[in-house]
């Protein structure tokens, strides 16, 4: 910690939510996204991750990443709960444009409107959005 | 008012780290605090010390570190998205058997828990990127 950021910050609990927009391979935001979601989870905040647009295709089962020689990083959102980050938040709509239901989904999540989301992001004190 | 400032882009293909720039350079105009800049994602490239734009164009990489510089803000590069990137300080060559280093002395590399903080620490966190 530097000099000039050595205020207190014992007992103050934030409300993150960690947006995440991208589908999980193409580029690198998803992947990175996720090390802030882990990292934070030290910091014993209030963390949420919501999952819109193509952000759906991160919790999809079933990817495989042999081909394209990516690192396949499905199985660090199953381990999320492992760093109590249980509050994980679908876009209905977004699913539904893909053509995507829970079902489809590697972990437990709550699915709600686009509006019923918009109120929850409303009520972050921090929205990292990637 | 404390701000928390989030660059996910990298110089010059990318409009972001500008506006990020100019955003701090108003806030600090009009008496607030930046208290710290966190470069993420290809936002690292913006720490390259051996950035060398045409004459005519704007210095981005200089423009940072003379802010931090002269305004006390805090210029963190994360150690992980830098690494991998090929952006490297002087220990962290010496560290990895690298020859040479290319990040300027005006910023520093640490870890993700420092944007984390500046989450807690700011009254606000803005992002600037895709």
């Amino acid at each position: 910690m530097s000099d000039d950021m050595d205020m207190d910050e014992g007992g103050t609990i934030k409300k993150f939510m960690f947006v995440n927009r991208k589908a999980p391979y193409g580029t690198v935001y998803a992947l990175e996204a996720l090390e802030v979601v882990l990292i934070s989870a030290a910091f014993e905040q209030d963390v949420s991750m919501a999952f819109v647009d193509d952000g759906v295709y991160q919790l999809m089962k079933g990817i495989n990443t042999e081909a394209t020689e990516l690192k396949n990083f499905s199985k660090t959102y199953r381990a999320l709960d492992g760093y109590d980050i249980e509050k994980l938040y679908v876009d209905q709509e977004s699913l539904a444009a893909r053509g995507l239901t829970e079902d489809d989904l590697l972990v437990d999540v709550t699915v709600m409107s686009s509006a019923e989301l918009a109120a929850m992001m409303a009520d972050q004190d921090v929205v990292i959005s990637h | 008012m404390k701000f928390g400032i989030l660059v996910n882009e990298g110089p010059y293909t990318h409009q972001a780290s500008d506006t990020a720039f100019k955003f701090a350079q108003a806030a600090i105009a009009q008496g607030h605090e930046v208290t710290r800049v966190f470069f993420y994602h290809d936002g690292v490239n913006n720490a390259s010390r051996l950035t060398v734009p045409p004459v005519d164009d704007r210095h981005v990489v200089n423009r940072w570190a003379e802010l931090g510089e002269k305004h006390g803000v805090d210029l963190v590069v994360c150690i992980a998205a830098a690494q991998r990137r090929g952006l490297l300080d002087d220990n962290e060559a010496k560290r990895q058997g690298r020859d040479a280093n290319n990040i300027h002395p005006a910023f520093r590399i640490s870890g993700l828990g420092q944007l984390v903080e500046s989450g807690i620490q700011n009254d606000r966190l803005v992002t600037f990127g895709d």
